[in-house]
């Protein structure tokens, strides 16, 4: 296997007094996609946000691309390579698509180098490109908030729930993307669809009440009937 | 969250529209002859309509809202980004009318430099400057171990504002200054319907609208604009993506109250410099932002002006027909309950 681009390492996380994570470990080996699964509070956006130093982690490690990120603010980290698609998608709806993208950059010239990139997987973009984002439809949305990762040139991508509330047709024009993304870029998606999952992932992470439980080959995964109902109650 | 120019604005305006409409029509009303109980007729009444003092309230009004936007700019963007409700904004201005007196009036300073032009250029200058490094002390150094706090925040900017209010006491007593030279600018005055209004009253409106213009234009056209705007919806995700807001809040907050300094300054020569200011302008302000919809700069902008005009509606009709100033004061306050009751959520704001 290829060396690991992430590393997490036993973290534990609180949120106020809640003691959220228990014990996350997992590796994310580079040029993967590599799924968080798990039931609904189970830690798994908890997961991202730690990476990210949003709600950092009081014990255990977290290791980047060979850096201990420990005790970095969340916008350093970021600048290290790491984009981060957060769940409810969190684009700026009183900006326009054209500020949501600009913003990301963060060296002059970013977008210029990556926008057609960033049209070619998502032509409404270049449509809407004067709108505001708040009034684009949920998927469009979706591609904007997935687009502004695109931006800076970012190692490592953090998705969280990209097939939220979404139609179908559009969860598959959001795969197909993130397949192409991942060409250039790591991917750790969190995901309650399991088969948009197993059908995106090479590699899969369980979290189980703050804690992971098993990982490995999404392949095998999915031939284990058994650990799918246990914990993810879905086929 | 309130977002900064948002885009639904007809309601927000039709709202506007019928409060200025009603302020011109009772402004208009209460600069005639105004006998309640007469029997002379409504055109007889009309006839007494007198055009100077009509328009001589509205632009009284209109530079006092210049001021009170100067305070308020900064309060409203530091509170849609930051979340801190800024109570010691208006010691900021205060300390900036005290440092341009200080400046125009201290011997010494009048012996290096006798122009008085000048003089009043270098007392805004370090008004604004002196503004900008209080407000960096208070942001980097009181504030910002407080941000997972906001109670904590709105106490010691509370704190802050007596901490201003006191060290002004000491520097300069307790005793109100009041301009006594006269400059260049300050000595012009021209005519409007028979009435005299000087030309550096309208030098400070047009200040005003020089500033909400560039602050408009900082927020739409830049680069920092956009991360402000940003931030005043999600600031943690401003962060996620690599930048670092914590330095941007500081300039915002360091540009708020540099800015309320600059109000300070300007307004000296016709208000001169007294503790009562603080509050005074605070009062207002705070009525401002909240009436044009918190954290929106638009809203703020509108509502200053408003509130500003209101005053000077009610200041004359307070003093010449009811004998009590005080209405003056009270205005701001009726004005933002009248409007509340009706859009909770403020001129510009949203739900």
């Amino acid at each position: 296997m290829s060396e690991n681009i992430l590393e997490v390492c036993g973290i534990h996380t609180y949120i106020g007094q809640f003691h959220i994570l228990e014990g996350v470990t997992f590796s994310v080996p580079k040029g993967s996609i590599t799924v968080l699964l798990g039931r609904n509070g189970a830690g798994k956006t908890t997961t991202l946000k730690s990476i990210l130093g949003i709600t950092p982690p009081r014990e255990g490690k977290i290791v980047f691309d060979g850096q201990d990120l420990a005790g970095k603010p969340s916008f350093k980290i970021a600048q290290l390579g790491i984009g981060y698609v957060p769940e409810h998608r969190a684009i700026f709806r009183d900006l326009t698509v054209a500020e949501n993208l600009q913003i990301a950059e963060r060296r002059k010239g970013d977008l210029a180098a990556r926008q057609d990139f960033i049209f070619e997987l998502f032509p409404d973009l270049k449509k809407h490109y004067r709108l505001a984002g708040g009034k684009l439809s949920g998927g469009q949305q979706q591609m904007l908030a997935i687009a502004r990762a695109l931006v800076p040139q970012n190692r490592l991508l953090l998705i969280d729930e990209p097939s939220e509330g979404l139609a179908p047709i559009i969860i598959e024009a959001l795969m197909h993307a993130i397949r192409r993304l991942s060409e250039s870029a790591t991917v750790l998606l969190v995901e309650q669809n399991f088969r948009m999952a197993s059908r995106l992932a090479d590699r899969y992470v369980i979290v189980d009440d703050g804690a992971s439980v098993q990982s490995g080959l999404m392949a095998d995964l999915t031939n284990d009937q058994a650990t799918i109902q246990r914990y993810l109650g879905a086929a | 969250m309130t977002g900064i120019f948002a885009s639904d604005k007809r309601g927000s305006l039709i709202a506007v529209g019928a409060i200025l409409i009603g302020l011109l029509l009772f402004s208009l009303l209460t600069t005639g002859d105004l006998n309640l109980l007469g029997t002379e007729g409504f055109g007889a009444y009309l006839g007494t309509i007198n055009g100077g003092d009509f328009s001589i309230t509205l632009l009284s009004g209109l530079l006092r809202g210049m001021l009170l936007f100067l305070v308020a700019a900064g309060l409203s963007i530091v509170f849609g980004l930051m979340d801190v409700l800024n109570f010691a904004q208006g010691g900021y201005f205060m300390i900036g009318a005290y440092i341009a007196y200080e400046v125009h009036h201290a011997p010494a300073i009048i012996a290096a430099v006798p122009d008085g032009n000048l003089r009043f250029l270098l007392g805004a200058m370090l008004a604004v400057a002196v503004g900008a490094a209080l407000g960096a002390a208070l942001e980097r150094g009181l504030l910002r171990p407080l941000y997972a706090r906001p109670l904590f925040q709105l106490v010691i900017t509370f704190g802050v504002s007596i901490l201003l209010l006191e060290a002004t006491k000491l520097l300069w007593g307790v005793s109100p200054r009041s301009w006594s030279t006269v400059f260049g600018l300050n000595e012009g005055a021209f005519q409007l319907f028979g009435q005299q209004f000087s030309v550096y009253r309208l030098f400070v409106i047009a200040v005003g609208f020089g500033l909400i213009v560039a602050v408009a234009l900082l927020l739409q056209r830049t680069r920092i604009g956009i991360i402000i705007r940003a931030g005043v919806q999600d600031s943690q995700m401003v962060e996620a993506l690599g930048i670092n807001v914590r330095a941007v809040f500081t300039a915002v907050f360091t540009l708020g109250c540099a800015v309320a300094a600059l109000g300070g300054a300007v307004a000296a020569p016709f208000l001169g410099a007294s503790l009562g200011l603080s509050t005074e302008f605070l009062l207002g302000a705070v009525a401002a932002v909240v009436l044009g919809g918190l954290g929106s700069y638009e809203g703020t902008a509108v509502a200053s002006l408003l509130v500003g005009i209101t005053q000077a509606v009610i200041a004359k009709f307070g003093v010449q027909y009811l004998n009590q100033p005080v209405w003056e004061s009270l205005s701001p306050m009726i004005l933002l309950a009248l409007v509340l009751l009706l859009r909770p959520s403020g001129l510009f704001g949203k739900e």
